[in-house]
C-alpha cells in the first residue's frame, strides 16, 4: 500500500506550500493538464490557497491599473519642443 | 493596437497633442524599465531622452509590424543596453542569478506542507476588486525594492501589460525564466505588502 502510494506520487493531492509555487503558471495558462486538476482541486477545498491566489490576481490588476508618474513638467515641454522642431506642421 | 492607427496618423501630421499623450502613457514606465539598465538618474534620463527623439524621428519609418507601445519599448531598451556596455554593467536578464527564495516563507507552512494558519489577506477595494487605496500607496515601492530582473520583467507584464512573448523578445530571456520572474516578483510585492496590513483576529 505504501509502495504504491510513493509511485503515485505525482498524483498525490497538492498541498498548500507547492500550491503558491504554481500560481503563476496556472495564471499563465502553462500549466499541463494533469497539474491543472491537481491545482484545481485543492484551490477547491483550501481557503488559504483561495485567498492567497486572489491576493496576487489583485496584486497584478492592481498593477496594470497604476498609474506612472507624469514626467515633469520641464522634460515634457522640452520633449514636445523636440517634437515641434522635428514633425511640426506649421 | 486598434487605437494604435488613429494616434499613428496623427503624430505622423505634426499633431503635438498626440504627442504629449503618448509621453504621458509611457515616460514612467520607459524611466523604470531604463533603471534596470543603467545606475544613475541622470543615464536614466539620458537614455529615456535619446528613445523619445528616436521616437520622433523614427516615425516614418515605423511598419507597425508590432504595436506602438512595443516599438517604443524595443528602442528604449536598445538605448539602455548601448549605455550600459558603455557602463560595463550589461548583465543579461535571467532568473538563475536572480534571488531564488521560494514565493511564501517556509515557516507559514507545518510539516505537512499546509498553512499552519490562515495567510493574511491584502485589503480589496469592494468597488474595484482591486487593493485598497491605502495598499495602492505602497505599491510601486514594493516594485522599486525588487531585484533588478524582477523589476523588469513585472513593469513589463503587469505595469504596462506587454504580453509575455513581448518581454521574452525585449530582455532577450526564455518562455520559463520570464515566469520565473514574473513569479518571484508577484510574491515579492505580495510579501511587502502584507504588513501593512491591519491584523484582524
Amino acid at each position: 500500500m505504501r509502495f504504491w502510494r510513493r509511485r503515485r506520487h505525482a498524483h498525490d493531492p497538492l498541498v498548500c506550500r507547492e500550491f503558491v509555487e504554481l500560481v503563476t503558471d496556472y495564471l499563465e495558462g502553462t500549466l499541463p493538464a494533469a497539474e491543472r486538476a491537481r491545482f484545481e482541486a485543492h484551490l477547491a477545498e483550501c481557503d488559504g490557497c483561495t485567498g492567497y491566489l486572489e491576493d496576487i490576481r489583485r496584486v497584478a490588476g492592481t498593477l496594470h491599473q497604476t498609474p506612472e508618474p507624469p514626467p515633469d513638467p520641464e522634460t515634457r515641454d522640452a520633449l514636445l519642443r523636440a517634437f515641434r522642431d522635428v514633425r511640426g506642421d506649421s | 493596437m486598434h487605437d494604435d492607427h488613429a494616434l499613428l496618423e496623427r503624430l505622423r501630421a505634426g499633431e503635438e497633442a498626440a504627442f504629449a499623450t503618448l509621453v504621458a502613457r509611457h515616460d514612467g514606465a520607459l524611466r523604470r524599465v531604463a533603471r534596470t539598465f543603467v545606475r544613475t538618474d541622470a543615464a536614466v534620463d539620458d537614455v529615456v531622452q535619446e528613445t523619445w527623439l528616436g521616437v520622433i524621428r523614427g516615425l516614418d519609418g515605423f511598419e507597425a509590424r508590432s504595436s506602438l507601445r512595443t516599438w517604443i519599448f524595443s528602442i528604449l531598451v536598445n538605448q539602455a543596453r548601448t549605455r550600459a556596455v558603455r557602463e560595463a554593467r550589461s548583465l543579461p536578464f535571467s532568473s538563475v542569478t536572480d534571488d531564488d527564495r521560494p514565493a511564501v516563507e517556509p515557516a507559514a507552512f507545518g510539516a505537512d506542507g499546509r498553512w499552519t494558519s490562515a495567510p493574511a489577506r491584502l485589503d480589496g477595494d469592494p468597488e474595484t476588486g482591486l487593493l485598497s487605496a491605502e495598499l495602492r500607496e505602497h505599491l510601486l515601492e514594493a516594485v522599486d525594492g525588487l531585484s533588478r530582473d524582477q523589476r523588469a520583467v513585472i513593469t513589463l507584464r503587469d505595469l504596462v501589460g506587454m504580453p509575455a512573448n513581448e518581454v521574452c523578445d525585449l530582455l532577450d530571456i526564455t518562455g520559463v525564466n520570464q515566469r520565473v520572474l514574473l513569479h518571484r516578483a508577484r510574491a515579492r510585492v505580495r510579501s511587502a505588502l502584507v504588513p501593512l496590513v491591519e491584523v484582524s483576529g
